[in-house]
C-alpha cells in the first residue's frame, strides 16, 4: 500500500462527453514531494483530468493510481489520500468558517473535541480566526479560497490537488496562496496544481505538463520547456504594423523558420537557435527598410513556450492586448 | 510560514476499503447537524410545517365538516388523521427539492471528494427533517384538540399515530430524495413532486368517505398507500387499536424505504 514512488501515475487517461474527448489519452507520472503543474488554457481538460484522479467523475479510458492505489477500483481509499481544492470554493455558504471546518472534521471521523481543535489551528494558520463566526457567504473571494484549502488539509493528505487556486484573486492574495503552496511542499506533501497562468507554473512547479484540447503537448521542467523553444528569443515591434507579414517572411528566409506574430499589433517573437543570430535578423530588416521601435533578446517566457507548442496565444496574452 | 501539515501527513497510513457502520452513523449525524444549522439560519423552511397545519385544519374542517359529516365536531375524527397524513407528506416533498438545490452548490463537490459513505449526504438531511415532520404532526393534533377533537384512542393511540405519521413522512421522503438525485433542477423536482402528491393525497380517504366515488376510483383509493396510512392513523387515534391497516401502513412504508433509499444512493453515486 502506498509503496509507489509516484504520487500520481496515469496512462492513457480518457474522458468523453458526448462526442468530444475532453481528456484524450493523457499519461502522467508525478514524483512525490514536488509541485507538478498542469498548464493549459480554459477548456483544455485540466479540471476534467483532476476530477477523474480525485474520483469525482468516472474514468472512461486508461488507468490511474494515486500513491499506488488504483483510482477506478478503490475510490474510497484514494479519497483518504487526496485533498481537493476546486476552482470554486467548496464550502457551505450557510455555515460559519468554523462550522465548516468542524463539519468536515466530523465527516472525516474526528472526535468532536479534536475536530474543534483542528478547526481552530487551521483558522489561525490561514488568518481566518477573526472571521471564524461569520457565515462564509459573507467571505471575500480570497477568504473563501483560504477556507477551502484549509478544509482540504483537515485529513492531512499526502497529496493535494489544487485546481486553479489563484484564478480571480488579487495579486497580494495570490502571493499569499503561493507562499502557502510552497509551505505545503516543505511539509512533505505532493501538490498537483492546474493553472492557466504561466508565471504561476513557472514560479511554483518543479515540473510542468502543457495540456491543450485534452492532449499533453509537452512536459518538462520550466527550463527544459523554455529551452525547447530556442535558447533565446528576439522580440521586435515594428513601426509600421502593416508590414508585419513582410517582416515575418524576411525572418523566415534568414533563419529558415517562421517567427510567431504576437497578438500585440506589429509584434514579432522570433525563436533563435543562438543569440548571435539576432544581428542577422536586424541587418536584414534594416536592408529592407523595415523600421523597428523596440528590440530585445531574452530567454523565452512560458507564454512563448505555449505559443510555440500549441500555435495559439494563451488567454492571458489575449487579455493583455485587449 | 508555520507548518501547515504535521509529519504524519507524509507517512503511510492505514487505508480503509469502505466505511464501517460506525462511520456511516457518525457521518450521517454530522450531515444532520449541518441540516439543523441550516434550518436555524433559514426559518422560512418551517413555514410549510407550521402555517399549513394551522390553516388547512381550520379551513377543511369548517368548509367540509357540515356537508360531509353533518357537523364540524363529527368531522374532526375523520379530517384530523387525513390532514395529519397530508401535511406530513407535503412536508417531505421539500426534502427532495432542498437536496436538489443543495447538490448544485460547491460544497457537494467536497462531500464527494471526502472518504465518506455515499448515503451520508442523503441520510443526514432525511434525519434532520424528522424534526419538521414532528412539528407538522404535533401542530395538527394540537389544532384539532383546540377545535374540539377528542381522540377516542386516548394518549397512547395519539402517540402511536404520531409515530406512524412521522415514520411515513420519513419513508416517503426517500421517494423525493431519489427524485432530487435524478432531476435536472429544483423546479423539476417541485413539479414532479406536486404531480405525485396531489393524486396521492386527494385520491384517498383523507377528506371524504369513499362510498360515493365511482367504482374504478374506489379501487385506486383502496390500493393508495396514503389511504392505508390514514386508515391506520384513524384506527389508532379514534379507537386505540392496532388494526391490520397499521400493519399494512408500516409494511408499505418500510417497503418504500427499502426500494427508494438504495435507488437514491445509486443515482447520487452515479452523478459524480
Amino acid at each position: 500500500m502506498q509503496n509507489s514512488d509516484f504520487a500520481v501515475e496515469a496512462t492513457g487517461l480518457v474522458k468523453t462527453f458526448g462526442s468530444t474527448r475532453a481528456v484524450d489519452g493523457i499519461d502522467l507520472q508525478i514524483p512525490r514531494g514536488r509541485v507538478f503543474g498542469v498548464l493549459g488554457p480554459n477548456g483544455a481538460g485540466k479540471t476534467t483530468m483532476l476530477k477523474m484522479l480525485a474520483t469525482l467523475i468516472p474514468i472512461d479510458g486508461g488507468r490511474a493510481s494515486i500513491l499506488g492505489v488504483d483510482v477506478a477500483s478503490r475510490p474510497h481509499e484514494v479519497r483518504q489520500l487526496v485533498g481537493v481544492t476546486g476552482q470554486y470554493a467548496a464550502v457551505d455558504d450557510n455555515l460559519t468558517g468554523r462550522e465548516n471546518l468542524i463539519l468536515f472534521g466530523r465527516l472525516l471521523g474526528l472526535p468532536r473535541k479534536r475536530a474543534a481543535a483542528i478547526a481552530e489551528e487551521l483558522l489561525a494558520s490561514f488568518g481566518l480566526t477573526e472571521a471564524a463566526t461569520k457565515l462564509t457567504r459573507e467571505y471575500s473571494g480570497g477568504m473563501r479560497r483560504r477556507l477551502d484549502l484549509a478544509a482540504s488539509l483537515i485529513s492531512r493528505p499526502p497529496l493535494i490537488f489544487l485546481d486553479e487556486p489563484t484564478t480571480g484573486l488579487d495579486p497580494r492574495t495570490r502571493g499569499q496562496m503561493w507562499d502557502t503552496i510552497r509551505q505545503l511542499v516543505r511539509d512533505g506533501a505532493t501538490v498537483l496544481l492546474t493553472t492557466q497562468y504561466l508565471d504561476e507554473a513557472d514560479q511554483l512547479a518543479d515540473r510542468i505538463a502543457v495540456i491543450d484540447r485534452g492532449k499533453k503537448v509537452a512536459e518538462g521542467t520550466p527550463d527544459e520547456l523554455k529551452a525547447g523553444v530556442g535558447n533565446s528569443t528576439l522580440h521586435l515591434r515594428l513601426e509600421d504594423r502593416a508590414r508585419a507579414s513582410e517582416a515575418a517572411g524576411l525572418v523566415a528566409r534568414v533563419l529558415g523558420r517562421e517567427p510567431a506574430l504576437t497578438p500585440e499589433a506589429g509584434g514579432l517573437s522570433i525563436a533563435l537557435p543562438d543569440a548571435n543570430r539576432a544581428a542577422d535578423v536586424l541587418i536584414a530588416l534594416r536592408q529592407a527598410r523595415i523600421n523597428i521601435t523596440t528590440a530585445n533578446v531574452r530567454q523565452p517566457t512560458l507564454d512563448e513556450v505555449f505559443l510555440a507548442l500549441t500555435g495559439a496565444p494563451t488567454e492571458t496574452q489575449i487579455k493583455e492586448v485587449a | 510560514m508555520a507548518t501547515l501539515l504535521p509529519a504524519e501527513a507524509v507517512v503511510p497510513r492505514v487505508l480503509h476499503a469502505r466505511p464501517s457502520v460506525h462511520d456511516v452513523v457518525s457521518q450521517t449525524l454530522a450531515m444532520a447537524w449541518r441540516s439543523l444549522l441550516k434550518m436555524r439560519r433559514n426559518p422560512e423552511q418551517f413555514f410549510d410545517v407550521t402555517i399549513q397545519p394551522l390553516l388547512f385544519t381550520a379551513m377543511f374542517t369548517y368548509i367540509f365538516g357540515g356537508a360531509v359529516a353533518g357537523s364540524t365536531a363529527e368531522y374532526l375524527p375523520i379530517i384530523i388523521p387525513g390532514i395529519l397524513a397530508q401535511t406530513t407528506l407535503t412536508a417531505c416533498m421539500a426534502t427532495g427539492i432542498q437536496l436538489r438545490e443543495d447538490m448544485d452548490k460547491g460544497v457537494f463537490d467536497r462531500f464527494k471528494s471526502l472518504p465518506i459513505a455515499r448515503i451520508a449526504p442523503l441520510a443526514g438531511p432525511a434525519l434532520a427533517d424528522l424534526l419538521r415532520y414532528a412539528i407538522a404532526a404535533t401542530l395538527t393534533i394540537v389544532v384539532g384538540i383546540v377545535m374540539g377533537y377528542r381522540p377516542g384512542g386516548g394518549l397512547g393511540g395519539v402517540i402511536a399515530a404520531w409515530f406512524l405519521v412521522v415514520f411515513a413522512g420519513w419513508s416517503l421522503a426517500w421517494v423525493f430524495t431519489w427524485l432530487g438525485t435524478i432531476a435536472r433542477s429544483a423546479q423539476a423536482v417541485q413539479g414532479i413532486s406536486m404531480m405525485i402528491m396531489f393524486p396521492l393525497t386527494f385520491l384517498s380517504n383523507a377528506f371524504v368517505p369513499t362510498q360515493t366515488m365511482p367504482g374504478w376510483l374506489q379501487t385506486f383509493v383502496e390500493i393508495n398507500p396514503v389511504t392505508q396510512v390514514i386508515q391506520a392513523v384513524r384506527d389508532l387515534m379514534n379507537d386505540g387499536m392496532f388494526t391490520a391497516h397499521v400493519g399494512w401502513a408500516v409494511l408499505g412504508c418500510s417497503a418504500i424505504t427499502a426500494i427508494f433509499a438504495p435507488l437514491a444512493v445509486r443515482s447520487y453515486s452515479r452523478k459524480m
